[in-house]
């Protein structure tokens, strides 16, 4: 097998490096350290040129750096073309992208074109005795966890969680290459067209920032009834979630769906309301410090992953718990 | 409009954890006694989302299923639902594919069926949840993709898409033939109803074997070949919750705020 180094598949958010990539950058630098091979980034992006230096800061010995402005906000078909193209020249070992909304969807395309192995959304990754990726993810909706390798597939591929690994540690003082990508995009191959993007902000504190979540599921009842949840967010300076069900409902946006298919959060604290805690929701959301819950029904699972419950109405509950912190936390 | 939907039957997603068993020796899941496996959810709405197009401009639906004999149930549960016809591909050689090897058979079968405009999948299925098929599959069939839809519609021979992201959604606009992967947000599935399902009840699905699609021989290995799965574990994460109580459920309610404020 030619292949060799491990490279990683950067993103850029808001002119920066994204939290993801960093992360990517540490996980990254220890496998090529292992396998003794490089570690490189690709960054693509109008404003990638002047990150370079940063992500060799955060591990990387080689940057790669399409500057292309095709590339300025995620296109599938041409971050595809371009990583794809970057792929079959430099011919990594290792391919690592974030399980992010453009590396969900760039690596199976990428892994498509290039005839690898892949891993999806996974929580960790290291090497075996014959210094193959083993990738760790959950199947089975987070029942059970499965491990994966590509024995001769290459490139060997994974997406990783968000903020299932430490950030790399910066170090301004480390040197290393920063290599234009040469070679321009086909506009014609860019066969599907961005028509508008639409951004449906939630008011107040974002989801995956807050410490304190408020979620709520079917046993709420209505979208009327999840005003509670809103109230006791506010108080605590946290956010709402929901259950798909719930959203399902047109009770709360899409945009505010836990779980599996929806967004990981690990606040300090995750309050659970009226949800059964099935194990596609509470996936996303095992990673809290501290998980309550409050349901009618004893024998729901949310109790089984919950450090703190009440068995009751929540009717009965959430107004006396909203009360009792604004006078708490008044004090 | 010509529609391909592809859909797995998958061990019921929803049973509770306490029934969820494996055998880490062979990888696999014991499926719990007495619950009848289920179409999986994503391919589910993407079966809707077809049934949605055909509703409005007409065409024919076609579904196709890899797995067990057995997948001829989902197949049928689409015909309820208002697609058209259904094969199911199944041979002995289809057993443990990976998500390559499944997209290189669906390929090999949507070849067999030949013209189309639009085939759809689900996001990932409910199962192993690789959520690489599609994708894999509009590579290997050298059209475009989009995935994570929540919303389709066609007209003058173009797809425009509405898309999920994480802080919204984006509209993009795809020829045809596209292949499109359908996400939940695309809302609820049709209930089947009435005529359909006697329709469906008296419908013989047949079934395509490897060397009815060539799907088979040394491609068919390459195919399979490209990732495998080393081990298979249960996490154990039981926690012991403190159960809070008091003379009334306000009385609980505050007992627990005066707790967690010491711990926040
Ligand atoms: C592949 C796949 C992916 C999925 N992804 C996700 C995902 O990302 N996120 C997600 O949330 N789900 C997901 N699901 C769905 C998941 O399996 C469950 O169906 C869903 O989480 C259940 O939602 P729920 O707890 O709100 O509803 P239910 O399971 O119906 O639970 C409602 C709960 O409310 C309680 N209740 C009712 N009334 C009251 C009351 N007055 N007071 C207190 N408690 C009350 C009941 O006792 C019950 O426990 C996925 C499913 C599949 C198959």
């Amino acid at each position: 097998m030619d292949n060799k180094g491990v490279l990683v598949c950067g993103e850029i958010v808001e002119g920066k490096l994204a939290p993801i990539t960093i992360e990517l950058l540490g996980v990254g630098r220890k496998l090529a350290d292992e396998l003794g091979e490089d570690l490189s980034a690709l960054l693509m992006g109008g404003k990638a040129g002047g990150l370079g230096q940063e992500a060799i800061a955060y591990g990387a010995d080689k940057v790669y750096i399409a500057e292309d402005s095709l590339l300025d906000s995620y296109n599938s078909d041409a971050y595809t073309q371009m990583a794809a193209d970057l792929c079959q020249k430099e011919l990594p070992s290792i391919v690592l992208l974030g399980h992010t909304d453009i590396g969900c969807d760039l690596a199976p395309r990428l892994n498509g074109r290039l005839g690898g192995g892949l891993a999806m959304d996974c929580l960790e990754l290291s090497l075996d005795s014959a210094k193959m990726l083993v990738s760790t993810r959950p199947v089975f909706g987070g029942n059970a966890h499965a491990t994966m390798v590509s024995k001769t597939a290459r490139p060997q591929m994974a997406t990783l969680r968000p903020k299932t690994v430490p950030p790399a540690k910066r170090d301004d003082s480390r040197k290393g290459e920063v290599i234009p990508v040469e070679g321009k995009l086909d506009p014609a191959a860019l066969k599907v067209k961005v028509v508008e993007r639409i951004k449906e902000e939630v008011e107040g504190v974002k989801l995956e920032d807050a410490e304190v979540v408020v979620s709520g599921g079917r046993g709420i009842g209505s979208a009327q009834s999840f005003e509670m949840l809103r109230e006791l967010a506010s108080v605590l300076g946290g956010a709402v979630g929901a259950t798909r069900p719930a959203c399902d409902e047109g009770w709360a946006p899409m945009t505010l769906q836990i779980g599996q298919t929806g967004k990981v959060v690990s606040p300090k604290l995750y309050i659970a309301v009226g949800l059964s805690g099935a194990i596609q929701h509470i996936g996303g959301c095992l990673g809290s410090k501290y998980i309550v819950a409050i349901n009618n029904d004893k024998e729901a699972n949310i109790f089984n992953v919950a450090h703190f419950g009440i068995v009751a109405d929540y009717k009965e509950v959430l107004p006396a718990l909203t009360a009792k912190f604004k006078e708490l936390l008044s004090a | 409009m010509n529609i391909i939907v592809c859909v797995k039957q998958v061990l019921d997603p929803e049973i509770p954890p306490a029934k969820f068993k494996i055998d880490p020796a062979t990888k696999k899941v014991i499926p719990p006694p007495g619950v009848p496996p289920v179409i999986s959810v994503f391919d589910e709405r993407a079966v809707e989302a077809a049934c949605r197009l055909k509703d409005k401009q007409g065409g024919k639906i076609t579904v196709i299923s890899l797995g067990a004999a057995q997948a001829a149930e989902v197949v049928k549960h689409t015909i309820a639902m208002g697609t058209d016809e259904g094969f199911v591909l199944q041979d002995e050689a289809f057993e443990d594919l990976d998500s390559f090897g499944i997209a290189y058979v669906l390929g090999k079968a949507i070849e067999k069926i030949g013209a189309y405009d639009l085939v759809l999948c689900g996001r990932q299925s409910a199962d192993w949840g690789n959520g690489q098929v599609g994708s894999i599959l509009a590579e290997i069939m050298g059209i475009p993709v989009v995935t994570l839809a929540c919303d389709i519609e066609a007209a003058d021979k173009k797809l425009k898409v509405k898309r999920i992201v994480k802080d919204g959604y984006e509209v993009l606009e795809a020829p045809m033939p596209s292949l499109i992967t359908a996400s939940s947000e695309l809302g609820l599935p049709r209930l089947p109803a009435g005529m359909r399902i006697m329709i469906a009840a008296r419908t013989q699905v047949p079934v395509w074997k490897a060397a009815d699609i060539g799907a088979q021989g040394p491609e068919l290995d390459k195919a399979k070949a490209h990732t495998e799965v080393t081990g298979l574990s249960v996490p154990s994460r039981k926690t012991e919750c403190e159960m809070i109580s008091g003379d009334s459920p306000g009385q609980a309610a505050e007992n627990l705020a005066a707790k967690l404020a010491k711990l926040l």
